[in-house]
């Protein structure tokens, strides 16, 4: 009949509607896991201390080139921390192992737990740009007038030397922007990564 | 049972005091209505108005622009109770552009060309009794409606940190400006759910032009000889039906962002800003073509009519438009070249959208050829219809220059941008609406406007906005950023050009309205087919206006039909040229 034929076509375009918008909210970890695995937008990738020492051994066999490293730390507009790397610029070799330091001290007067979002530029060389460990791993929290150095251990892979779009790079500039956790500081620190609900905060 | 065409026309038009001519009292007849031309009627009232309103608002702007310096904006705040300030005053700018953006888009452009002209037309050149679902059709008006309402209240309530008035987050809602961080107040959240009311009507809608188009047209009226008209509306159904949904879940996480403590859009919780910008363009993006495409059939239908010719190249024009639609999805980053994309993203989003100018020039082109060696008459209709054409290929001339990721660096958010979305927007849809609404006044009310009139009211229009608009491809060139009051005085020249023309653009309002004076006053009652022998879709079979329910025995399309030609073959009428 006519009208079941309709109900039929107008359920079904219903239909297209809601997987549309199931979609739109699947995207948020579609493109989370989209940038973790192409490093678009400079994401920078996570490594553990096995492919560090592969990428050593490789980088010191086939003597790569060396890369500069510049580093960048900036804090939210609400965070009265001083943040800043303790060296400008570094210079390694590609693949390998390389400890910088931050320094962040906490300005304010009352206990703060800073998360650190982060990211590398040029945008190409995120997938090579190697964390074996990093402050920006964790939440941290800082006491009134507390200051701390916070490390990160890196390396370049040397697969950049095979992309014709980053293998030119002269210099990454690795860069952290630390913000206000939105947690209630319980805890020293504990795991930045996936909170999405947070507790109302009056400010 | 059905009968042909031929038949159809021999019963002659239904006589006046059939019960398909019963119309319900007033109340039932415009406020519970489902039937397709009074909610078609209703759409395009509620446009007529919206665009005042819209257009109000740019009126506030121009002349705030008109001289650098900040001159009229301080006493909006006074007169909506604020206290003027510096940092109110440009609040109120932001809460004006806001404003317009949202009221032009989805309370103008959208109710006239798909709501309006869809509504009435669909069914009538399907050969249908009404739309598949009439009483959800009644509910998309009045979801539109409640969304103007709501987006209406949210001027009045506060919006900024300062707790100013108003949403002044622009139209595309960018998180953090459109989060508690940069907009605390409750207005934005009045304004999302604008949009979410809005866009619900407009997916209802959607669901129902499809539906009908699908399964309601008269026998023998197969997809290759519907009307390009009802292939455009056909089109932009389904890009509504799959990216309305997508702007619906963008904004949702925006208001949980603000109300619910989630962080989808905040970097601080591990959120991403630049997802939101994705989000919205991915549904932004189809959106303008949701926007110019019922136009593009509404000027088939109009060029063929007026050239006495069928259109050129049918099939190229109805699959130009599914392959502008398909292309539409593909290419929303070139909206967002500046947020840091890499070259090679850039590259990908600069060719596909280069690739769009492809289907879009095979309309163009089209339209040409269908007026070569045509029998060219220069009603109202037609004159916009030219008027779409040769502005809206200035806009689309510019969007293949901005389309560059390379160039867009340096244009974007300048005011060359303003003018290349103007052209299509402004002048592009606006156009084609004029063009439908001469075209089919008659058809509609009954009575005749006057040819006098619609041709002064072009005439104005298309001065006044080349005026207004055509100034701003140089201050964009030369730097001027857009969404400022403000600007340093080497700027004024052009931008005092431009606020002249916005006063052309708001005087052709006056032979607009006179006209709708005229028709129902001293303009002649409308006979079925005014445009003569060019016009050959079913709606010129029926009176003027067609009788309250049309086509109680179904007309059938037979085989010597073609796209091109569904009237009865009368030998009392003309039979349409045929090249």
């Amino acid at each position: 009949m006519e009208a079941s034929r309709n109900l039929r076509t107008g359920l079904l375009a219903g239909g297209i509607a809601l997987a549309m918008l199931a979609l739109g909210f699947a995207a948020v970890p579609l493109y989370r896991i989209f940038c973790q695995v192409t490093g678009f937008g400079g994401t920078t990738q996570i490594a553990s201390e096995a492919d560090a020492v592969l990428a050593e051994r490789f980088a010191r066999s086939a003597g790569t080139r060396p890369i500069s490293i510049r580093f960048d730390a900036s804090t939210a507009r609400d965070l009265p921390w001083s943040f800043r790397p303790v060296q400008i610029t570094d210079r390694v070799q590609i693949g390998e192992r390389d400890l910088a330091f931050y320094t962040a001290r906490n300005d304010g007067d009352r206990p703060i737990t800073g998360v650190a979002s982060f990211n590398v530029s040029p945008a190409s060389t995120g997938k090579y740009f190697h964390k074996v460990q990093c402050f920006c791993f964790t939440e941290q929290t800082l006491q009134p007038g507390e200051e701390v150095r916070m490390p990160v251990l890196f390396y370049v892979d040397p697969a950049i030397l095979d992309d014709e779009n980053a293998r030119n790079v002269e210099q990454i500039t690795l860069s952290y922007t630390f913000h206000e956790a939105l947690e209630p500081a319980a805890g020293t620190s504990g795991p930045a990564a996936g909170g999405a609900l947070r507790s109302q905060q009056a400010s | 049972m059905a009968t042909t065409a031929d038949a159809f026309q021999a019963h002659g038009d239904v006589p006046a005091h059939s019960h398909a001519d019963d119309k319900p009292g007033f109340f039932a007849r415009w406020f519970m209505s489902t039937n397709h031309k009074d909610i078609g009627t209703l759409y395009l009232m509620f446009a007529v108005f919206a665009g005042l309103v819209g257009g109000a608002i740019s009126g506030i702007m121009r002349a705030e622009l008109a001289d650098p310096g900040i001159q009229y904006l301080g006493w909006w705040v006074s007169l909506m109770g604020g206290e003027a300030s510096l940092s109110a005053n440009l609040h109120m700018w932001n809460v004006l552009i806001t404003a317009h953006g949202l009221i032009m888009v989805f309370f103008m452009v959208m109710p006239a060309m798909i709501g309006g002209f869809g509504n009435w037309f669909v069914p009538l050149m399907i050969g249908a009794p009404d739309m598949a679902f009439p009483r959800m059709n009644n509910v998309s008006f009045w979801l539109t409606f409640v969304g103007f309402m709501s987006l209406m209240f949210s001027l009045f309530v506060p919006g900024d940190i300062s707790g100013a008035l108003g949403a002044g987050t622009g139209w595309t809602l960018y998180a953090p400006l459109s989060t508690d961080i940069g907009s605390p107040g409750p207005a934005v959240d009045f304004a999302i759910f604008a949009l979410h009311l809005a866009g619900a009507g407009s997916i209802l809608g959607a669901t129902n032009f499809i539906t009908t188009i699908f399964n309601m047209r008269a026998p023998g009226m197969t997809l290759h000889k519907m009307p390009l008209f009802v292939w455009s509306v056909l089109v932009t159904a389904f890009l509504l039906l799959l990216a309305l949904p997508v702007l619906a879940a963008a904004i949702t996480m925006v208001l949980t962002d603000r109300n619910f403590g989630t962080t989808f859009f905040e970097p601080a919780g591990g959120g991403d800003p630049v997802l939101y910008q994705h989000l919205f363009w991915f549904f932004g993006h189809p959106e303008v073509y949701i926007m110019i495409l019922p136009g593009f059939g509404m000027i088939s239908q109009i060029v063929a009519t007026f050239s006495r010719k069928p259109v050129f190249g049918y099939l190229g024009m109805a699959y130009a438009m599914v392959a502008i639609g398909v292309i539409g999805f593909v290419v929303w980053a070139h909206h967002m070249y500046t947020v840091g994309l890499d070259v090679n993203t850039k590259m990908y989003f600069t060719a596909a959208t280069m690739i769009i100018a492809v289907p879009t020039g095979v309309k163009i082109f089209s339209w040409i050829a269908t007026m070569w060696g045509g029998s060219l008459e220069f009603k109202s209709p037609m004159v916009w219809a030219l008027g779409f054409i040769f502005l809206f290929t200035i806009g689309g001339v510019t969007g293949v220059v901005l389309a560059n990721g390379g160039i867009d660096d340096a244009l974007h958010d300048t005011y060359y941008v303003v003018a290349h979305f103007h052209y299509v927007l402004s002048m592009g849809a606006v156009f084609s609406i004029f063009a439908g609404w001469y075209y089919w006044y008659g058809k509609m009310f009954g009575r005749m406007h006057s040819e006098f009139l619609a041709h002064l009211h072009f005439w104005m229009f298309f001065i006044g906005v080349n005026i207004t608009f055509f100034p701003m491809h140089f201050l964009g060139m030369n730097g001027m950023p857009r969404r400022i009051p403000d600007y340093p005085t080497y700027f004024q020249y052009w931008n005092n050009v431009a606020s002249v023309g916005y006063m052309v653009i708001a005087a052709s309002l006056i032979p607009f309205i006179a006209n709708i004076i005229y028709a129902h006053t001293v303009g002649r009652r409308a006979p079925a087919n005014y445009w003569g022998e060019g016009a050959t879709t079913l709606e010129w079979t029926l009176s003027s206006p067609p009788p309250y329910h049309q086509f109680e025995t179904l007309p059938v399309i037979e085989d010597h039909h073609s796209y091109h030609d569904h009237m009865p073959r009368d030998p009392g009428v003309a039979t349409p040229a045929r090249t």
